[in-house]
């Protein structure tokens, strides 16, 4: 194992998610003003209405493979009487439809991001150099989808790639796992490892905005002015008496 | 009874003249930056037409407001929180920036840099948003003073719902103005849209404010507000609308669009109300009870229970006292002569509106009749039926009587007023067929027509132990005023990232880069530009002029004759 493949396996990794968590925290408390993805419906909205869904509902099965497939190890899977087959077979369809949903939308919305004239205006550097790295990923990935569909797959990555993104996670990295991985896998991870680094300081952000809180909070929304507002609580000694309007 | 106080505002559109004057000082005091170029949180329609954004009342088509669902239970009309959420990646009938209208400059830069030529240059349009010449081809007030009709009239949805006769014959008759700002309603359903909980409604004053912080862009409110007032700032990708003007609200003055309101047709005061009974009202099952069921959840300021409730509320009592000062409470509650915009939204607006008197009086005037008598008019009031029922669809959900009561009144007013006027004895019976008191008459009138200042905004101050919280004293980094993260252009990720951005406009750097920014995205020869419209007439900013001959052969070299550029022996140059 050289020095590269540590490099690689270990050490990008490490600093890749470092920079994916801190990053989050820092961008949280620097500039929540800038958490938003700049919507751009405005604009646009006949091409978006396809693009948009396409794109984000086939991503969102796609972190549900991935979930799935990293996360899970193979022995869970068989142990609970899965063949190796069936999840292949399972894992290929769904993949590959969600995948090429995903790579549908994602054309839609770089056409109309490219050839929609406001839209194109709207778009900065860092929405420029976002874009190439997720499309690398994802055409990384669903290429090594289909290329296990065809049946080109060398290594099955619930051998490598997922034991070696779990080692990750408890400290115990593994990258030999990496090296025998074919070179498709190895590209995707990579280009994934980038993704995660520039992801707090993208639009990208967005993604930890899901509004699940909408479900179970109160249709209005009622807040004091007071404490609030300001950057400064109340100082000690202007408290209204007995509580009052707060 | 849980009682909360609510801010308000009542518009009598006898008087407005449709200057525009409330619109454009609001708009440079707010919307006056790139990303909402096309915002007015205050403007002016004329109606009967198609209002802004275009057709906005056709809530078939738009979907905004609350409908009583078949459970009888209220919920939005774009369906349920799972729906929201589920078509959140696309919202499905936000309008788009052509049902406002393409914002453009012009490229004044022509008009000095043309070569000598036989005619006149001319300064084309350039789209804000593309940067490319465009044709105009709408604007915000297209339709001013039924431009276009009868084609463009013809496609107000308040207009479709009245008779076709009515629609051919309608801009011959009759036209007036409708100011519209935020209706900072007592049931908002732009804030039951947001599904990041950013819009809430102040529990001091019930202003309802976005959160700039917490808004993440998911335009539900747009679609969720019926009258369209929430909009979407395209550049920092957040949603923004009219504040009430709560920094001023706050010390006690009132809004810039009343302030400087020429015809002095708005007052603001503050209501209190019953938070427990919102919910039930707003359900009432007939639109056309949703008036009663609204004015029903007001509390009487002066009844010692309601008083004694709003105490324990912990509303102070010089906010109590303004309660029972307050214009708009008696306008609305005393005097009910003002009306809600489209009750039947669902909503709560507290805007409310006085409807016009004045092109009744006018179309009996010239028809040779004395447009003021009290039997004249009253009969005038019955028989044109046609501004009536126009009326009626957009302040009584189509309830004439309504309408005609209040107009009614105001006609009254006129009458027995005029006879005051000319020496003559009172004549109670005018007031007692309206079912009012001369009393109520003379004090209607007095509010309408004399009111000053202090009487037709009645605004409590924020308190000073509540001062540490407000707005404008945190002025937080300085910072973030100049060239810092956020301010003039994009910063590292995307438009005005990083801090807040201050709000109070009076303050040199944003002014400064306001007079040379006039394209959204930052042009390259940006510190030679001049936006003119936005000079107050102090000093010369950079780029108003050409460099100096001096300053340009300093700059080139000794070229210039070999006089250096401070020397006292330069003339002026010639013209």
């Amino acid at each position: 194992m050289s020095t590269l493949d540590i490099l690689l396996w270990v050490v990008v990794p490490y600093i890749s998610l470092a920079i994916f968590v801190v990053g989050h925290y820092w961008r949280y408390k620097y500039d929540k003003f800038g958490w938003t993805t700049r919507s751009s419906q405005l604009y646009e909205r006949r091409l978006l209405r396809w693009g948009s869904p396409l794109f984000h509902f086939g991503i969102l099965f796609v972190l549900l493979g991935h979930v799935g497939g990293l996360g899970i190890p193979k022995s869970w899977t068989s142990a609970v009487g899965i063949s190796e087959e069936a999840y292949h077979a399972v894992a290929l369809v769904t993949g590959a439809i969600a995948g090429f949903c995903t790579l549908a939308g994602l054309a839609i919305l770089i056409y109309r991001r490219r050839t929609v004239g406001p839209v194109f205006s709207a778009t900065t550097r860092n929405d420029k150099f976002m874009y190439v790295v997720l499309t690398a990923t994802i055409l990384f990935g669903l290429s090594n989808t289909v290329l296990g569909a065809l049946g080109h797959e060398g290594v099955d990555y619930r051998d490598t790639v997922s034991p070696w993104f779990r080692s990750i996670f408890y400290f115990q990295p593994q990258p030999e796992l990496m090296t025998e991985a074919g070179l498709g896998f190895q590209l995707h991870a990579l280009s994934a490892l980038l993704l995660f680094a520039i992801w707090p300081f993208t639009r990208l952000v967005h993604v930890f905005s899901a509004p699940l809180g909408y479900f179970t909070r109160p249709y209005i929304v009622y807040r004091s002015r007071a404490p609030h507002l300001g950057n400064r609580a109340t100082p000690r000694g202007w408290d209204r008496v007995g509580g009052g309007r707060r | 009874m849980r009682v909360m106080a609510q801010m308000g505002m009542v518009m009598n559109l006898d008087k407005c003249i449709g200057c525009h004057t409330c619109s454009v000082t609001c708009k440079q005091a707010w919307t006056n930056r790139s990303g909402v170029e096309y915002v007015w949180f205050n403007n002016v329609e004329t109606r009967p037409g198609q209002g802004y954004p275009r057709t906005y009342e056709d809530q078939e088509k738009w979907r905004g407001g609350w409908e009583v669902g078949r459970n009888g239970r209220l919920q939005l009309r774009t369906g349920s929180r799972l729906k929201r959420l589920l078509t959140i990646f696309s919202s499905p009938v936000q309008p788009s920036i052509n049902d406002y209208y393409e914002p453009w400059t012009y490229d004044y830069e022509t008009l000095t840099s043309a070569p000598v030529q036989e005619h006149t240059p001319v300064a084309r349009p350039r789209s804000l948003l593309t940067n490319k010449p465009m044709n105009i081809e709408w604007s915000a007030n297209w339709d001013d003073n039924l431009g276009g009709a009868p084609e463009l009239t013809r496609d107000d949805p308040v207009l479709k719902k009245i008779s076709a006769e009515i629609k051919e014959k309608f801009e011959q008759t009759y036209m007036f103005y409708l100011p519209r700002i935020c209706e900072h309603c007592i049931n908002p359903s732009c804030a039951a849209s947001c599904p990041s909980g950013a819009i809430y409604k102040r529990e001091e004053d019930g202003i309802v404010l976005v959160d700039q912080d917490r808004c993440r862009g998911w335009r539900q409110c747009v679609t969720g507000c019926p009258y369209k007032k929430v909009y979407f700032n395209h550049r920092t990708g957040k949603a923004e609308k009219c504040t009430f003007c709560f920094p001023r609200v706050e010390v006690g003055i009132p809004t810039v669009c009343s302030e400087t309101c020429v015809g002095r047709l708005r007052y603001i005061g503050i209501v209190l109300y019953d938070a427990d009974k919102v919910l039930e009202a707003a359900s009432t099952p007939d639109d056309q009870d949703l008036y009663k069921a609204q004015r029903s959840i007001l509390l009487d300021p002066h009844d010692p229970e309601v008083i004694r409730a709003a105490e324990q509320a912990g509303i102070s009592r010089d906010w109590i006292d303004s309660a029972q000062r307050s214009p708009i409470y008696a306008l609305i509650n005393r005097f009910e002569v003002a009306l809600p915009l489209h009750p039947e939204y669902r909503t709560m607006p507290m805007v409310w509106y006085i409807p016009p008197l004045s092109p009744v009086v006018d179309a009996l005037t010239e028809t040779g009749h004395d447009g003021e008598d009290a039997g004249n008019i009253f009969g005038a009031i019955e028989s044109l039926r046609i501004p009536v029922e126009y009326l009626a669809e957009l302040f009584a959900a189509g309830d004439t009587n309504l309408v005609t009561g209040v107009l009614k009144k105001l006609g009254a007013m006129r009458s027995y007023m005029r006879d005051l006027n000319l020496g003559r004895p009172a004549d109670e019976s005018i007031a007692t067929a309206v079912g009012m008191t001369g009393r109520d008459i003379e004090d209607m009138h007095r509010l309408l027509a004399i009111a000053k200042y202090d009487e037709r905004y009645v605004i409590p101050l924020a308190h000073a132990e509540q001062g540490p919280g407000q707005e404008e004293l945190d002025t937080g980094c300085s910072l973030d005023y100049d060239d810092g993260p956020g301010m003039g252009g994009w910063g590292p990720f995307g438009e005005t990232s990083g801090g807040t951005t201050p709000i109070a406009v009076e303050n040199f750097h944003m002014l400064a880069a306001r007079q040379t920014s006039d394209t959204m995205a930052a042009p390259g020869d940006k510190g030679q530009r001049v936006n003119l419209l936005n000079w107050d007439g102090k000093g010369a900013p950079e780029g108003m002029f050409p460099a100096r001959p001096e300053e340009s052969a300093a700059l080139h070299g000794p070229d210039g004759g070999g006089v250096s550029a401070d020397s006292p022996a330069v003339t002026d140059p010639k013209p």
